[in-house]
């Protein structure tokens, strides 16, 4: 009864706080399944031509990416372009220092960013570069303003701009609301430019922990015994105890 | 028992105590008949330990108290040891669901007073341990060197630094150093995974002895000891641990693991309040993040800390939120001596005393979330007033349960 108090008591509380909070950005949510083989391998593809260039993930080895169901050959052949060996980490050749000079700042290693960032950021952070002239880059984000990455994959996703219209809410006062436009197509449809950044994101989670699809099956298994062993174990209890309810 | 092993033991016997030890604390102790759910949490508590011992030993295989490279070794372990992942989420799971047991651990003895004479140095004995699960919790979570490792720590040493006169030689005691850096993390994990546990497992055996020479209290809060069977003297109302109770909590540990292995293996980020997710950042020492925040179990306090927003006498505001921390986890020591109710347990307390301990777990709960926000005005205002609540339930103890209207405790449990 108490508990139930104090939960009935927290709920009555929640609205107030919530709305306490501000706003918050809405991000997309990615659309992704990380035991997509296929599209983890068209995405470590992206990978390693696109991001791979500046950004490192070093504490990934290549021939982890045997896990894509990809073998030894195939990594060697179509990801390793720096003439590192398979169990090499994924490191960059570009310099700390040139990167500094070129870009502003150090490009971040990208091991772990779908764990700092989520899968859902990083979606919704790929497809919203827009064309901004006020920018070293001349690219700006909607989601990170000021970015200093440029827009890599323009020439698939094409040039958005920025409109920004002023919407009635309502209650009398108006606030603007920023919208993007294509203005000039890429090579790949809206839907296409979406699916090949869910393939990239998808590597990118794979990447974060690639553990955790043995994780999941080994989670399984333990479980199972666990349940097993609760039953035998509450059975065992239930046999010992007899003498003391009875 | 085989004739060969029958000698044997009594070989050991005359030589150590052991026959009369296994009797003392699991055959013949004899605890009471009536425990609850509540009563899985202490031999919980030490299956967790177990945990966090043998996990950590594997951990320190691999892992590197350097600035350099601490953040890079523990993705090795994740990535690169053979079940590397396994070891770490065991321990960094078991991390949090340490604080999970002992607060309900913690919460038991409440309900039921089993702080109250004869077991005030029990729950003394009990406290400490609580406070060197903190700074193992600490001093643990900064290893990884992460964003939230560095600039939580950040918080806290700065915090030491701010006590009045011996603040900054403690620091730098602490630290071996004027910051936080390399011989800093260095002492960090001299104390994590030295000195801290050894004072954690001779603490907890202590309190193990200590629980022996009083007997376990129960959910009714009578003393079982005071009703004796004339012939073989023993309890009436109890039964031997082993092997009542030592099925009951093998039953109990099943179910735990149930609940810790779900987590572990399916969301062992648990939504970010497990694992941060700005921890994996690497700690950027020029870049302070928008928001800090310690991991759930320390929120609460750390909501306490940032409700002290005045000066006050001469005491200024940001020393009157230290003082507010360390009091809110000081004065958990001093419940023996708050109490005044004539009887024990929740069970037979009058409605003042259910009330005050509602409230209190209302605050706790309420400020544990409020230390996970943002600070906004409205926020504040509620830390400040569930700050009072918190205090209040103790420092107003010895009146409320003094006047309130208990019933009669029975003779026996029930």
């Amino acid at each position: 009864m108490k508990r139930i108090r104090v939960l009935l008591f927290l709920f009555c509380l929640s609205p107030l706080l919530a709305h306490a909070g501000g706003t918050e950005v809405v991000l997309d949510r990615a659309p992704i399944e990380t035991t997509d083989m296929a599209s983890l391998q068209r995405g470590v593809k992206t990978f390693v031509n696109y991001c791979l260039t500046c950004h490192s993930a070093n504490f990934m080895r290549y021939n982890r990416l045997k896990d894509l169901g990809l073998s030894k050959a195939q990594i060697k052949e179509n990801l390793i372009f720096t003439g590192q060996k398979p169990g090499d980490l994924m490191t960059v050749a570009m310099k700390k220092k040139e990167s500094q000079k070129w870009l502003g700042v150090t490009p971040p290693d990208l091991s772990v960013i779908a764990r700092s960032r989520g899968a859902d950021w990083l979606y919704t952070y790929l497809r919203q570069f827009y064309r901004d002239d006020s920018t070293a880059t001349g690219w700006n984000n909607l989601l990170y303003e000021k970015a200093a990455m440029p827009h890599v994959l323009y020439e698939l996703q094409g040039e958005q701009r920025l409109r920004v219209e002023e919407v009635d809410d309502g209650q009398g006062g108006k606030h603007d609301v920023k919208k993007l436009e294509l203005s000039k197509p890429g090579t790949l449809t809206k839907l296409e430019y979406d699916m090949y950044v869910a393939d990239l994101v998808n590597f990118m989670v794979y990447l974060g922990e690639p553990a955790a699809a043995q994780r999941e099956q080994i989670g399984i298994i333990v479980m199972l015994f666990l349940f097993g062993m609760l039953g035998l174990t509450y059975a065992l209890k239930h046999d010992f105890w007899r003498d003391v309810h009875g | 028992m085989s004739k060969r092993l029958t000698s044997f033991v009594a070989w050991v016997d005359k030589r150590f105590p052991l026959t009369s030890n296994w009797k003392a604390h699991l055959t013949e102790y004899y605890a009471p008949k009536n425990f609850n759910f509540w009563y899985y949490f202490g031999s919980l508590a030490m299956l967790v330990m177990v945990n966090q011992l043998l996990t950590g030993i594997f951990l320190t295989m691999n892992y590197k108290p350097d600035v350099g490279m601490a953040f890079a070794s523990v993705e090795y372990i994740m990535r690169d040891v053979d079940f590397g992942w396994l070891i770490r989420y065991m321990h960094s799971t078991g991390a949090s669901m340490f604080f999970v047991v002992v607060y309900l651990h913690m919460f038991r003895g409440m309900l039921y007073g089993s702080y109250r004479k004869p077991r005030e140095l029990l729950w003394l004995i009990g406290s400490m341990i609580f406070f060197v699960l903190m700074m193992m919790a600490f001093t643990g979570y900064i290893l990884p060197w992460g964003q939230m490792s560095y600039w939580g720590a950040m918080v806290i040493v700065s915090m030491i630094g701010a006590i009045p006169l011996i603040g900054e030689p403690l620091m730098h005691l602490i630290l071996g150093d004027f910051t936080l850096s390399d011989a800093a993390l260095n002492r960090f994990f001299a104390y994590h995974v030295v000195t801290l546990p050894v004072l954690l497992v001779t603490l907890v055996v202590v309190h193990v002895i200590a629980l022996h020479e009083v007997g376990s209290n129960n959910p009714d809060g009578i003393e079982i000891k005071k009703n004796r069977d004339p012939e073989t003297n023993i309890p009436v109302d109890g039964i031997p641990f082993h092997p009542y109770y030592t099925v009951k909590d093998i039953f109990g540990v099943v179910v735990f693991l149930i609940v810790f292995c779900g987590i572990m293996f399916f969301a062992p980020e648990m939504g970010g309040y497990f694992l941060e997710y700005n921890n994996f950042v690497p700690a950027n020492t020029l870049q302070t993040p928008d928001h800090i925040a310690p991991v759930w179990y320390f929120t609460p306090y750390y909501s306490m800390l940032r409700a002290a927003t005045v000066n006050f006498l001469w005491i200024d505001a940001k020393l009157w939120g230290i003082i507010l921390m360390g009091g809110s986890v000081a004065i958990i020591c001093l419940l023996p001596w708050l109490d005044r109710s004539p009887v024990k347990s929740i069970r037979y307390k009058g409605p003042y005393s259910k009330i005050a301990l509602t409230l209190f777990v209302i605050s706790v709960f309420v400020l544990g979330w409020l230390g996970t926000k943002t600070p906004t005005p409205l926020y504040t205002t509620l830390a400040q007033i569930f700050t009072v609540i918190y205090f209040a339930f103790f420092l107003l103890m010895p009146w409320y349960s003094k006047i309130d209207k208990c019933k009669q405790e029975p003779k026996r449990v029930s």
